[in-house]
Parts: structure tokens; C-alpha cells; sequence
């Protein structure tokens, strides 16, 4: 039985038509023909939209999920066709800094270490969310005062946001008003603690659950304060969250030194990790940009590793691709898709195609892929040479500095993965320098192809036009291959190695070890400050970026490097990481941007990867999951507990 | 072609991705700005894009409406199965039940479970019943469906029970253990796991169901 976009019943040649419109397309996308050729072959209005040539209809084959309707002929609703917009007309938004306010300013209640449980009047349930105590030592150790040095209050609440003038306001959830919300700035040794307000609406437009948790990735974090996705809380609540801002080892194998100052955490973000609904919380816009600085990392350019200063020369970038529809111009979710989303219109902080005008001089990017389901690989593209290489340097991966600055070609950006990046447009002065993912993925399955397309012809993201003052620049060339941290040694034996594979095993349900995730059933047991070993493999067809919480991690083997055919190699791969493969990879190199300290490892199709780690300090409900919130939300996650004593199940 | 089937298709292919570079010379512009249509409430946005009001046949023999029978105002758990299943669908059954036990103990309001068979062509009403029956499933707000084939092919895809993998998705034993749940009038939606914890399910299915509809609710929810 064969069906067309509509779900009517076709005949099979009318089937096999549509078959091989979608297969002519996929052809052409291949293939890379530019626009010249396209208008040559007929292809191409002059307008710049590809004909309306029955063979080459993306949504012959299966309905596309901006269309108002839905059907699944693939997977989930089909190919994304949102409705145009015109890029490089607004800029790009930089999210002011989230300001502190006196203890006493705070809405509510006075902090109490105990969750705050009593009945609030003007709603009739708790005026807290949070069900365990601030655990021990929070309050009673002079590194971590309580409330905190830092106090601020946040709301979480819906708001009009534009994202593209072409399109109507969105009614997205935002922390305070705007998605990405406003920017954290803390500092190493300054304790801070956030009420958080879920003040979100019952009406959802669709989707969306106004219960909420909210993560902070990478954060070295009490339990309790973690964002475990169990511990959500309800509209009218507020939740109080402590972040401890300290090293880690802290209060363990590093006490006479506050911690160990090489496992400092720099670019961090937070985000919605609501159980079952992150996907559909973080797509509507639950997401913020959270900096942690110290004596090395000073945000001056005068200081410490005279990186480019807070805020003017360092600035974070959150990449995602939405959908919308196109009929009301309005985001959507494709809510039944189990596997993975994809959409056709790329953001940088919350805003389709937007425009940077920068200085010539160093600037500091803070690149961060949040999703839900793409992986990206960051190039920077001159359209005019769009073939040329253009260098840049990275100096951390996931956030955390590495060693010392290393020169690519490209980033590699799996879902929730990070890099701090260093360009200097002093080089391009007067240019236009574009931000393109080129890494080609055909559907939401977490699957890049592996190849990526020729520069000029994957997706631009950003373009940065190099017209501002020139001004003075006090940061130092990468190119002098300043150290940043050495990496603490995890060569001593793990305490216990354990073995996870990812896999679609009961059908279709996502599992790690054959088994699903659950709020209450930790899957085993972590002894408090012990080191150990996990092994991942990976089945067939499927990528998923692993994030483990509460610690990072050093990958040890398998760290996959940049996607690309050999054409794109300069025979460096070493540099950056093992070239990617798609089987019998041997992956041993790990070197370059894999020599670094990362909480979320990317495991590509039948691929095995290793990471090593302490967990130290805090205790209590983690998680490890697949950072494709898809899989993510429908059960590629298990819950693992810290506790005085562990276990050593081998494969949980 | 229709001038809205017109519009559809090229909305479709500005998606290409070897637009990036043609985008960036920036003479593409739209001829006229879009206007839009006004947006949905959200209920009606899921009913549009995934709930047709496709006709099914109960076990009991009688026709309903898919949005307007089963799910219009109403909480429910989907699922798929059919009689003669011996792979992930008895386990799925059996937990239902316990989920179902629970359901009735924790939630003050009606949640329906609707089981469409997979096998429509083998799966009668009678069969249903029997199955029904043989399963000891008497609760009135448990529902065995069938329809016709082409009814039930479509319902299944657009509820995202299609396998992306053709080989994998022509073969039936291997079907989608995922359940779907949902609060119709408030349009949240969720997936879960049939082959979990009963309990698990149950809490799950609970993240659809307001606090005042809960018998003991929790300080958070």
C-alpha cells in the first residue's frame, strides 16, 4: 500500500515517481551544483528558488512538518519547509548580564537549607519545589556561605520574541523575558544561589509542559541543585539553587589548594531538562549562557591568560535550527518524532541568520550547539574564496580550556558540545566572514553522513562584517601557544570500569544496556571520590553525544575528530583528533582538541569510546544520557547515584 | 496544480541546502511579504497536524471517530498490538494493566487506553474481544481498535509509529513498543516507554494530568 503527502492511497508507479523526486533531490544536494549550473539545467528561478519540477519536490516523498499536517513517511513528520525569511537583516543578539539583588530583595520566603514546603497562600501548594535539604556542607564550610555571595532571582515566564522580521512574534518560554536568557557571569570562589520562579503558563500553543527542571551543564553541582530531571517543579513554585562555583576536589583530593585549579570550568550553559519533556521545553527556548571565571580566565585582556575581555571581545553564541510552520509562521515541534528533529532555519541566539559587526582584532567566541537533534561542524567561509581555508584557533573543548590554543580548519559541535574559539578579523578587515555549518545530515536520526558539503554550500549561520573602529588589542596571539591548564593525570587504575551500549534494542525504544530510564531506579552506584572508567559502543546508524553530569570526564580512546572526506585533511588530523570513520576505526589518536577535559563525547555509528573521571565532593540523583534531547526524553538515560559506598556492576 | 499545493511546494524546496550560498547573495527576496494565517490554540494545532478523524472499529463492533470518539477532552494512552503478537506486545499488555490499576487509584478523572491492532486484515472486533477477554481486560475505559486497513495505516503514521528503517518497519513483530499519552484539551503530549515499570508508566502518564485530578499529589507537581 503505497500513500502521497496526504496520506491518499497512490498507486505504486505514482509511489515510485515520488521515490525518485526525493531521490533526484538528494542527487543534486550531493552532487553541490551551484547556483550557476542549477539555472543552466532549468533548475533554478531567477528568484532563487529551485522550480516547482514535480521530480524534484522535497515533500512528494513524505509530508513536511511545517505544513500544518503531518505524516510520517520517514521518520517523524518529514522534511522541515519553513516559510522563507530574509537573512543578515537583524543583528545578533548578545544577552545582557544577569544582575545579583540582595538577599532581602528576593520574592518569597527568606532561603532555607530545608526545601521550603510550607503552603503558599496566593496559590495553594508549596511555596517551594525543591524535596531534599542543601546537602553538607552547604552552610556550615566557609567556601560555601548560605545563602551564597551571590544572590539573583530568575522568572521563568512566557514572552513575544522576535526571531526573524519575516516572521510573527513566537510566544517562547524564556528565563526572564529572552531566549538565550540573560548571561551568568560567575567567578571561582564566589558561591551563588538562584531562585528560580516557574512562573510559565498553562496554555502551551502545542507543546510544552509548564512543569520544569533546570540543568546547569557541566556545573561541578550538589545533587539537589543539579537540574536532575525528576526534580522539576511547578508552576507558582520557586526552587533555589545553589551553585557552588568551586573547583573541584575541593573538599577532597585537592582541600589545600581549594580545589585543583587545572579542572577549571569555563563556558557553561543552562537549560530545561524537565524528564520527558526537555525537548519540547528546550525547543520553545529554555536555554541561557552561564560564564565562570577566575585568576587565569579573568575576562580581562590585561590579566591573567590575557584572553579577549568580557563582554566586548568575548562572546557566547548558541546555534540551534527550528521549524516553522508555514501556514501561521509559527515555531513548530513534531511531537510524535521518537528519533530526532531537523529544522531548515538556523539561529545564533535566538535570531534566524543574524549579523555581528566586529572590530579588526582578536574576539573570543563561545560556540554552543543546543540542539535538539543536529550535529554541526563550524567553518568560517569567505564567499568570495569560498573554498579557501580559514584557519582559526580553539582553546577549549566543552567549555574547559586545553593545554594550550590549537590552530583547525573546523569545529566539530555535537548536541550540547562547546568550544571557546579565537579569531582575529585584524586579517579581515573590511571583509565579510561568514559562520557555515558544513557537516551534511540527512534526517534527525542523530546521523551526519560524515561528509561535508564544499564551502559556500552547507548552511551559513552568522554573518560577521568586519567594519568597526579599530581599536587596541591587549589579548595575546594564540600563535604564541600560551599554556592554559595541564590535564590532572587519570592514568591511575579506575576503581571500577563499566560498560554501556547505546542502542535501539526494544522496539524502538532507546536504551543504554537494553534498559530504560526511570526516576527511581538507580542503575548503580558511584563511591564518592573514586576514579572510574566507562566504556561506550555504539549500534548501528545512529549517533548520540553522551553527557555525563556532575564531573568532567577525559575521553581516552575513540574521541571521534572532525567529520569530512580526506579531501579536507592537510594530513594533520593528528592535530585535532582521530579523522572520522564509519567502521573498524581505530580511533588511538588522541591528540589535539581530544587532549582536553569534555562532558559530552560524541559516538558515532558503530563506534567504542572510553572516558575516565572522578566524582567528587557532592553526592546524591545524577544522570548520564544521550544529548539528542529526542532520545534523550524517550529513555536513553539512566540514573546513577553517588553515595559513600559504590558498587562495581560492570554493566549496569 | 492548486495555487495552495503550489505554495506548499515551494515553501518545500527553499529548504534545499544548497540554498545557503544562494540565500547569502541576497536577491532571493520574496516578492510580497508572507501573511500569515492567525495562530491555533495548541489543541488544535496537534489536532490538525496529527489527529484525523478517521473512522475505527471497537472491539464491541461499534464506529467511532478517532478525535471526535477517543480523544476530544479527554486524557488517553495509545498504543499498538495485535492478537496473535508473541514479541514485545504481551508484556505491554500485562503492564497496561497494572498501569491501568494504578491509574484508577491515583487520578480522580477517566484516562482511556486505546490499543489499535496493527493487523486490521486478521484482527476482527471478535477477535479483539477475545483477546480482550482472554487477557481478563474488562475496564469500559480500555478500548480495542480495528478498522480499515488503510485507516489504520495512516493513524499509524501520524503518530510517529513508522519505523524510519523500511525493512524494519515491514516487519510487524518489531513494532514500536513507545506509547503516546496525552491531555487533549490542555495539548500536552508525551512518549513513553511500554516496556518499563508499570509504576514508571503510570507516574508518566501522570505528568498529563493536572494536580487537582491527582489523589495524593506531590509537593512539586
Amino acid at each position: 500500500m503505497y500513500f502521497n503527502a496526504n496520506g491518499e492511497k497512490v498507486s505504486r508507479a505514482r509511489w515510485k515517481e515520488m521515490y525518485d523526486a526525493f531521490k533526484n533531490r538528494q542527487e543534486i544536494v550531493k552532487a553541490g551544483l551551484d547556483r550557476r549550473e542549477l539555472l543552466k539545467m532549468g533548475l533554478l528561478t531567477s528568484a532563487g528558488m529551485l522550480v516547482a519540477k514535480n521530480g524534484l519536490s522535497s515533500r512528494a516523498f513524505a509530508d513536511s512538518w511545517g505544513s500544518g499536517s503531518c505524516y510520517s513517511g520517514t521518520s517523524g513528520c518529514g522534511t522541515c519547509a519553513s516559510p522563507y525569511t530574509t537573512p543578515w537583516v537583524m543583528n545578533m543578539p548578545i544577552p545582557a548580564v544577569k544582575q545579583p539583588i540582595a538577599v532581602s530583595a528576593l520574592t518569597g520566603p527568606a532561603p532555607t537549607i530545608a526545601p521550603n514546603n510550607a503552603i503558599n497562600p496566593a496559590t495553594g501548594i508549596a511555596y517551594e519545589g525543591r524535596t531534599r535539604a542543601h546537602q553538607t556542607p552547604i552552610g556550615s564550610n566557609s567556601n560555601l556561605p548560605f545563602p551564597a555571595t551571590k544572590v539573583y532571582q530568575v522568572s521563568q515566564q512566557v514572552a513575544n520574541v522576535n526571531m526573524s522580521n519575516d516572521l510573527p512574534l513566537q510566544r517562547l518560554w524564556t528565563y526572564d523575558g529572552v531566549s538565550p536568557g540573560l548571561t551568568y557571569v560567575a567567578h571561582y570562589g564566589e558561591p551563588v544561589m538562584i531562585r528560580n520562579y516557574n512562573n510559565l503558563p498553562a496554555t502551551n500553543g502545542g507543546f510544552g509542559i509548564n512543569s520544569v527542571s533546570t540543568h546547569l551543564h557541566n556545573g561541578h553541582t550538589p545533587s539537589e541543585s543539579d537540574g536532575y530531571p525528576c526534580d522539576y517543579f511547578a508552576a507558582g513554585q520557586y526552587y533555589d539553587q545553589y551553585y557552588p562555583n568551586q573547583l573541584a576536589g575541593f573538599l577532597s583530593d585537592h582541600i589545600s589548594t581549594n580545589g585543583d585549579p587545572n579542572e577549571a570550568l569555563g563556558t557553561l550553559w543552562f537549560h530545561d531538562h524537565r524528564e520527558g519533556y526537555t525537548a519540547q521545553n528546550v525547543y520553545k527556548g529554555l536555554v541561557g549562557h552561564y560564564l565562570l571565571f577566575n585568576n587565569n580566565d579573568t575576562g580581562d585582556e590585561t590579566t591573567g591568560f590575557h584572553l579577549p575581555s568580557f563582554p566586548n571581545y568575548d562572546i557566547p553564541m548558541m546555534f540551534a535550527d527550528r521549524c516553522f510552520d508555514a501556514k501561521t509562521g509559527d515555531l513548530v515541534f513534531d511531537t510524535f518524532n521518537t528519533d530526532g528533529i531537523l529544522g531548515d532555519k538556523f539561529m545564533v541566539n535566538g535570531v534566524i541568520q543574524p549579523v555581528l559587526h566586529v572590530s579588526p582584532r582578536r574576539y573570543r567566541f563561545r560556540w554552543i550547539n543546543t540542539g535538539p537533534s543536529r550535529f554541526m561542524q563550524l567553518y568560517l567561509t569567505d564567499l568570495n574564496n569560498p573554498t579557501a581555508s580559514q584557519p582559526f584557533w580553539q582553546i577549549s573543548n566543552d567549555g574547559n580550556l586545553l593545554p594550550h590554543p590549537i590552530q583547525v580548519p573546523a569545529v566539530a559541535l555535537g548536541v550540547a558540545e562547546r568550544s571557546d574559539v579565537i579569531i582575529d578579523f585584524s586579517q579581515y578587515s573590511g571583509k565579510t566572514i561568514y559562520i557555515e555549518n558544513r557537516l551534511i545530515q540527512p534526517n534527525g536520526q542523530g546521523g551526519p553522513s560524515g561528509n561535508v558539503s564544499g564551502g559556500g554550500q552547507g548552511f551559513l549561520m552568522l554573518k560577521i562584517i568586519v567594519d568597526q573602529p579599530t581599536v587596541a588589542d591587549n589579548s595575546v596571539a594564540p600563535s604564541a601557544n600560551t599554556s592554559y591548564y595541564t590535564l590532572p593525570s587519570v592514568s591511575a587504575a579506575p576503581r571500577v570500569t563499566r560498560n554501556f551500549n547505546f542502542d535501539q534494542g526494544r522496539n524502538g525504544q532507546w536504551t543504554i544496556n537494553g534498559g530504560l530510564f526511570s526516576c527511581t531506579t538507580a542503575r548503580f552506584t558511584v563511591q564518592q571520590n573514586s576514579l572510574e572508567q566507562w566504556n561506550f559502543s555504539n549500534g548501528w546508524g545512529w549517533s548520540h553525544p553522551i553527557h555525563v553530569h556532575m564531573e568532567e570526564h577525559q575521553v581516552i580512546q575513540g574521541a571521534p575528530g572532525l567529520y569530512g572526506s580526506s579531501s579536507d585533511d592537510s594530513s594533520n588530523y593528528s592535530k585535532w583528533g582521530s579523522q572520522y570513520c564509519w567502521s573498524g576505526c581505530n580511533s588511538s589518536g588522541e591528540t589535539g582538541v581530544n587532549l582536553s577535559r569534555k562532558d559530552t563525547v560524541r559516538l558515532v555509528p558503530r563506534s567504542n569510546a572510553s572516558i575516565k573521571m572522578r566524582f567528587r565532593d557532592w553526592m546524591g540523583r545524577y544522570v548520564m544520557h544521550c544529548h539528542n534531547v529526542i532520545h534523550e526524553d524517550h529513555a536513553m538515560m539512566l540514573r546513577f547515584d553517588i553515595a559513600a559506598t559504590g558498587d562495581t556492576n560492570s554493566n549496569p | 496544480m492548486s495555487e495552495v499545493s503550489r505554495r506548499k511546494l515551494f515553501a518545500g524546496l527553499a529548504m534545499v541546502p544548497v540554498m545557503g550560498a544562494i540565500a547569502a547573495s541576497g536577491d532571493d527576496h520574496p516578492a510580497t511579504p508572507h501573511k500569515f494565517a492567525p495562530s491555533l490554540p495548541g489543541r488544535e494545532v496537534m489536532r490538525q497536524r496529527y489527529f484525523p478523524n478517521l473512522e475505527l472499529v471497537t472491539s464491541e463492533g461499534k464506529e467511532v471517530k478517532f478525535y471526535d470518539d477517543l480523544l476530544k477532552d479527554k486524557i488517553v494512552v495509545l498504543n499498538l498490538m495485535y492478537a496473535n503478537c508473541e514479541g514485545v506486545c504481551p508484556t505491554i499488555t500485562s503492564n497496561l494493566k497494572v498501569v491501568q490499576k494504578y491509574l484508577r487509584e491515583q487520578i480522580k478523572h477517566d484516562i482511556f487506553i486505546y490499543s489499535l491492532t496493527l493487523k486490521p486484515e486478521e484482527d476482527t472486533p471478535a477477535r479483539l474481544k477475545e483477546y480482550a477477554k482472554m487477557h481478563h481486560i474488562t475496564d469500559k475505559n480500555w478500548t480495542f481498535l480495528t478498522g480499515k486497513p488503510e485507516n489504520v495505516e495512516f493513524l499509524r503514521h501520524k503518530l510517529g509509529f513508522a519505523d524510519p528503517n523500511l525493512e524494519i518497519d515491514k516487519d510487524k513483530s518489531k513494532h514500536s513498543g513507545m506509547l503516546r499519552y496525552g491531555n487533549e484539551p490542555m495539548s500536552i503530549w508525551g512518549t513513553c516507554q511500554g516496556s518499563g515499570e508499570p509504576e514508571w508508566i503510570a507516574q508518566e502518564i501522570g505528568f498529563a494530568v493536572p494536580r487537582e485530578f491527582k489523589v495524593h499529589p506531590q509537593v512539586n507537581e
